[in-house]
């Protein structure tokens, strides 16, 4: 195999796999906010923000696994 | 919008070019002179602009750009007293939080003026921008992520006193499991170096990808939603480099906890 196409299927590979588990993550982390805020709706300010805290975090895991696939392609 | 329609033009002739690196543009008494550096310059001459600019026009009773822009800082204030706990805390790490979250915010937002990608040189078929995202470059995220690791360690170390400091990782009372629960406590400080810096580059650099790429099949109007997205998630990663920074300082200067 050349050397183009296994860098394309190794950044394929490395991001599809990567995203994931954020992915999952972030599905259990909106669904549980969410049902904080269905029992408690007075807390729902401090639940938002908090979340988004917990949203841009499980997100860099993501963004590690895409940096990865472009360290791959293009270098 | 021009910005798209010049990179499709680009893209036509040589196919997509994406670099990771921030292209070097000169070298300047053996520094070399990136873009990405060239951009920062100029946000920070701006934001230095602006500074001595309004300087004069503070006054005692506020106008109403003066009164938001004083309870927008009040908000932040607030939130870092309520963070770390008693206010000379406060004031003394406020100055970098905020800085942090204006510098950040400012150079994130700037990159969506028109002149960003498409203004730069022709070196036969090959092009490179004058200039690029200060924060697409990995080199100005490490710095801040630096800066914001160093106060950190710094801030613990000033308020507990290196020993008690020292013993949130080094913990040999607590047996065995206290050494190991030591060393992984390092390990995730500095993991934070990488963290820090890797989330606003990676969110920054795939958003100037993901545009490249929509402007490469359909310049004219679909960038559109994703530079408004792009705008949003530079907003919320400048909001989130700050807001961790705070937390990290938090965490290190609390008391140790006790043996379970």
């Amino acid at each position: 195999m050349e050397l183009e196409a296994a860098k394309t299927l190794g950044m394929a590979i490395a991001v599809g796999f990567g995203v994931l588990g954020p992915g999952i993550g972030l599905g259990i982390l909106v669904s549980k906010a969410l049902e904080a805020i269905g029992r408690n709706p007075e807390a729902a300010g401090k639940i938002q923000s908090t979340m988004y805290i917990g949203i841009a975090v499980t997100d860099a895991l993501a963004i590690f696994a895409l940096v990865v696939g472009f360290i791959i392609k293009f270098t | 919008m021009c910005t798209a329609l010049g990179r499709a033009f680009l893209i036509m002739e040589n196919g997509i070019h994406i670099a990771l690196s921030a292209e070097l543009l000169g070298t300047l008494w053996g520094i070399p002179i990136t873009n990405a550096l060239v951009t920062t310059w100029a946000s920070m001459a701006l934001l230095f602009g602006l500074v001595f600019l309004l300087r004069r026009k503070i006054k005692l009773i506020p106008g109403r750009i003066q009164t938001a822009v004083e309870w927008g800082l009040e908000v932040v204030a607030n939130y870092v007293e309520e963070a770390l706990g008693s206010p000379e805390r406060a004031r003394r790490y406020f100055p970098l939080i905020a800085t942090i979250f204006i510098f950040v915010l400012f150079l994130n937002e700037l990159a969506f003026l028109p002149i960003f990608g498409s203004v730069g040189f022709f070196h036969g078929h090959e092009f490179t921008p004058l200039l690029r995202p200060g924060t697409a470059d990995l080199n100005t995220t490490l710095a801040l992520s630096i800066i914001a690791f160093l106060t950190i360690e710094i801030s613990g170390i000033l308020t507990l006193g290196v020993l008690k400091y020292g013993s949130k990782f080094v913990n040999f009372k607590a047996g065995f499991i206290g050494v190991l629960v030591g060393i992984v406590e390092l390990i995730g400080n500095l993991a934070r170096l990488i963290s820090l810096s890797f989330r606003l580059f990676g969110n920054i650099f795939a958003g100037e990808v993901l545009i490249l790429v929509i402007s490469s099949f359909a310049p004219l109007l679909a960038p559109l939603p994703f530079i408004l997205f792009e705008m949003f998630v530079g907003f919320l990663q400048a909001i989130i480099f700050a807001l961790l920074t705070l937390a990290f300082i938090q965490i290190a200067v609390a008391e140790p906890h006790e043996a379970h």
